[in-house]
């Protein structure tokens, strides 16, 4: 039993110390010294209430659209799409702020459930694509990334530019009324925080516990005999992607709402497509999620402090992430190879 | 080639499906392997044939001990193994299929092949269409292919898992031929089966397997009695037909025609009455499963009625038919029927009627422990699927149909099983339609279809026969009506 653990926690791991290896071997390349660059990385986390506060506003949409991804991940769904659903409920609510005058405690309710509108209208357009127009959800979802950033491009330059010329910062700023509330004076928006902690929470509860997340998880394994077994598979999964969609709509309006205070060019700036990495990388475990995306959101936010104290290229943070989940991918099919092996041998 | 086989064992986890099995086969004989669902007769042929290795044990090959670490090194000693479900590539032709797994070229020669396939074909009278994708050919046909692929291939000891399982009566006939004639060549057979008739119609010697372990061998003739009680450890007796009288229709079709790309069936009249049970007869292919598919609403007639307890359900969805009380339990286990990656207690519970957002686990676990119980399963709510015995998925997906249907549906409801499952499934299915409930199956074991339908009709090329009584009909009677002789369409 105790060998057992060891090997477990040998496995759990691995993936972080072959990426720290990586690490080092990059930075060596690009002449700085590992140890210090490391220890900056680490200190940048801890540095102050406001770096915490600043990692927290980091997790929120991160949270949210890894959560959403979850949905669609046990419906077998790959909901490449995330980003545009992120996009349309960011629009939705900038179009909510721009249309209604209205007091903060009316307003701020109004904006986010018209991202969680656009969000899940987004995800039923690419669920209507997959299942009526038989469209991969890939292709569909991709696709439709590229028009929602076109879209927000032509609304900024177009009929939403500011009055002295459109620029890519974006729309003019949003009324005080429309700027969620802040923890003290850092970035992090205890409303925010409040959400994305209770979508993670219902997501896991309904995929482990309730009939409708049973019946996802049916028809991610084998939507024929889903179907045979009575459960209306296209409904479903069209379900999937707009719960999805509302939980990423979500993320998109309070980037708007509670980064950036108004509508920007790259509003989802990725993080959809890192939620998946995210995703991936808790092996589809909701309760692993946070951790992960604790991790993510650390990274992002120390590794500008590399730039500044050691004159390194920001981006380090990113190849920090994408090679912990390569290797995690990588550890996990080796480690399934072995297991085949032992098997066979005994 | 002789075949040698020494206290051979293997493991899966805690089971032990082969435990010290030993076994002999001479050159130019058929030998029988004979044993119930589960006996490990598979398990022992897949190490034979390198598609897995054993955890000790030895094989000898012609007095030589050898090793096989996959199919590839056996089939270049000269070992070739005809799976009980085609290991062949559906989405390929007939010709390419042939050509898979050759060595010495890199570029197909496909003019080559094609002679090749040809010679090995009119050798053994099989007719197969080299451009015709593999997809759409019958089990039959597709084994045949592999049975040619695997000569070509110059093996010299072929091993036949239940090959007689899904085709025709003609198909087996040539299949039994074809093997006599390469027993007489010099080749070594291995005819693995639970079907006692084929082993005594074919084979020498036949060895019995039970519970992973020999349990006893013997010598054509063979004495039916002794292989029974060697595979079973006692002697069985048919379950005959229990006759009740038929209730009210609950199923009648008017006119109907479905058509695929494949296949028409048209103008078929049919009433079922509660109680009722209907076999339908036929080479595979022939319109049987179509028929049943439009009686469940999964095809939908383009022509015709289709009415259930009176209401006209002809376009109507699946689902509805679902709620009407209508079940369809599919051969493909698997792939229509349940979810492998789903364990038992997901499955009770997927059947359970939702009463709120939430799963009842500790009821969906009860009811998981009493259905595995009273269907005697052989696993544990936390099971999955997809890891039970073939035999074991069949009960389960028995055990997960609704109470009091209306109408069940069956596609081949024993396949694969050996004699004590079927006569199991049997009794529940006779206790079902004491319940009122309406049986429609497809079989294509004729001594079934006589022995437990009420009324039975007869497919061929999509036309479907008049009724007929199985009181009055015979095995050999009924044979004929399949070949498509003697009855008016």
């Amino acid at each position: 039993m105790r060998r057992e653990r060891l090997t477990k926690i040998g496995y759990g791991l691995a993936p972080v110390l072959l990426t720290l290896v990586l690490a080092c071997v990059i930075l060596l390349l690009a002449g700085a010294n590992p140890l210090r660059a490391l220890g900056e990385l680490f200190l940048g986390v801890f540095e102050s209430g406001r770096k915490v506060a600043d990692i927290a506003a980091a997790m929120v949409p991160l949270l949210l659209c890894a959560s959403g991804m979850l949905i669609t991940f046990a419906a077998g769904l790959w909901n490449i799409g995330v980003e545009g659903q992120m996009i349309a409920g960011a629009l939705m609510t900038t179009w909510v702020v721009r249309s209604v005058e209205a007091p903060a405690a009316l307003l701020l309710p109004l904006t986010i459930l018209a991202g969680m509108l656009g969000g899940a209208l987004w995800g039923l357009l690419i669920g209507a694509l997959r299942t009526y127009g038989r469209i991969n959800e890939i292709f569909a979802g991709l696709g439709l990334n590229y028009l929602g950033a076109a879209l927000t491009n032509y609304l900024i330059f177009g009929p939403w530019k500011p009055p002295d010329g459109a620029t890519m910062s974006g729309t003019e700023p949003f009324p005080q009324a429309a700027w969620m509330p802040t923890i003290g004076s850092t970035r992090a928006s205890w409303l925010g925080i409040l959400l994305a902690i209770g979508g993670i929470v219902v997501v896991y509860i309904l995929l482990r516990d309730s009939y409708w997340g049973l019946k996802l998880k049916a028809i991610g394994l084998n939507d024929r005999s889903a179907h045979r077994l009575g459960i209306d598979t296209r409904g479903n999964m069209l379900l999937a992607f707009m719960a999805c969609g509302l939980l990423a709509g979500l993320a998109g309006s309070l980037r708007t709402t509670a980064v950036y205070h108004r509508l920007i060019p790259s509003i989802s700036g990725g993080i959809g497509y890192l939620s998946q990495l995210v995703v991936l990388l808790s092996g589809l475990r909701a309760q692993i999620v946070p951790l992960v995306v604790f991790f993510f959101s650390a990274v992002q936010v120390a590794s500008p402090r590399l730039e500044l104290r050691m004159g390194l290229d920001s981006s380090i943070g990113g190849v920090l992430q994408s090679a912990m989940v390569l290797f995690f991918l990588l550890v996990r099919g080796f480690r399934r190879r072995i297991q085949a092996e032992q098997e066979v041998a005994e | 080639m002789n075949i040698q086989l020494a206290e051979i064992v293997k493991s899966f986890g805690t089971l032990r499906a082969n435990d010290g099995v030993s076994l002999s086969v001479a050159a130019g004989t058929i030998h029988g392997l004979l044993g119930e669902n589960g006996a490990g007769k598979t398990t022992l042929m897949k190490v034979l044939s390198g598609y897995q290795p054993c955890d000790s044990g030895t094989i000898r090959v012609d007095g030589r001990e050898v090793s096989f670490d996959s199919p590839e090194e056996a089939i270049a000693a000269g070992i070739g193994m005809l799976h009980q479900d085609p290991m062949d590539v559906p989405a390929l032709s007939v010709l390419e299929n042939f050509d898979l797994g050759r060595d010495g070229h890199q570029i197909l020669n496909r003019r080559r092949a094609r002679s090749e396939l040809a010679r090995h074909c009119r050798r053994f009278g099989f007719e197969l269409d080299p451009d015709a994708l593999v997809g759409s050919l019958t089990v039959g046909e597709r084994q045949q292919l592999e049975m040619v692929r695997l000569l070509a291939l110059g093996v010299r000891t072929i091993i036949l898992d239940e090959p007689t399982t899904g085709i025709s009566a003609p198909q087996k006939a040539l299949l039994f031929e074809t093997l006599r004639e390469l027993a007489q060549e010099g080749l070594s057979l291995i005819f693995v089966s639970h079907k006692l008739d084929d082993v005594e119609q074919l084979c020498s010697r036949a060895t019995v397997l039970r519970s992973g372990r020999v349990s006893g061998e013997a010598e054509a003739p063979f004495d039916a009695d002794k292989l029974v009680s060697l595979m079973f450890g006692q002697c069985l007796s048919e379950v005959g037909r229990s006759d009740i009288a038929p209730g009210e229709p609950v199923l009648a079709l008017d006119g109907v025609s479905v058509r695929s790309h494949r296949l028409q069936i048209s103008d078929i009249d049919l009433t079922v009455r509660a109680g009722e049970v209907v076999g339908l007869a036929g080479l595979e292919g022939s319109g049987q499963r179509m028929l049943m598919q439009a009686c469940a609403g999964l095809v939908h007639a383009h022509r015709g009625k289709v009415a259930l307890d009176g209401a006209d359900l002809t376009r109507a969805a699946y689902h509805r038919y679902l709620d009407a009380g209508v079940a369809y339990v599919p051969a493909a286990r698997l792939e229509e029927g349940m979810v492998g990656g789903l364990t038992i207690r997901e499955h009770v519970a997927l059947a359970q009627e939702p009463t709120g957002l939430m799963v009842r686990w500790t009821e969906a676990e009860t009811q998981a422990q009493g259905r595995i119980a009273s269907y005697r399963v052989v696993g544990r709510p936390e099971t999955y699927v997809a890891s039970l015995s073939g035999g074991n998925q069949q009960r389960l997906l028995l055990a997960l149909l609704p109470d009091h249907l209306k109408l069940l549906i069956l596609e081949h409801p024993t396949r694969g099983l050996d004699i004590e499952s079927t006569r199991w499934v049997w009794n529940r299915l006779h206790a079902r339609r004491q319940e009122g409930t309406a049986l429609l199956y497809t079989s294509t074991d004729l001594d079934e279809l006589v022995a437990h339908s009420d009324r039975i009709v007869v497919f061929s090329g999509g036309q479907m026969s008049a009724p007929v009584a199985a009181a009055d009909i015979t095995c050999e009677a009924l044979g004929y009506l399949i070949g498509g002789k003697g009855y008016e369409a």
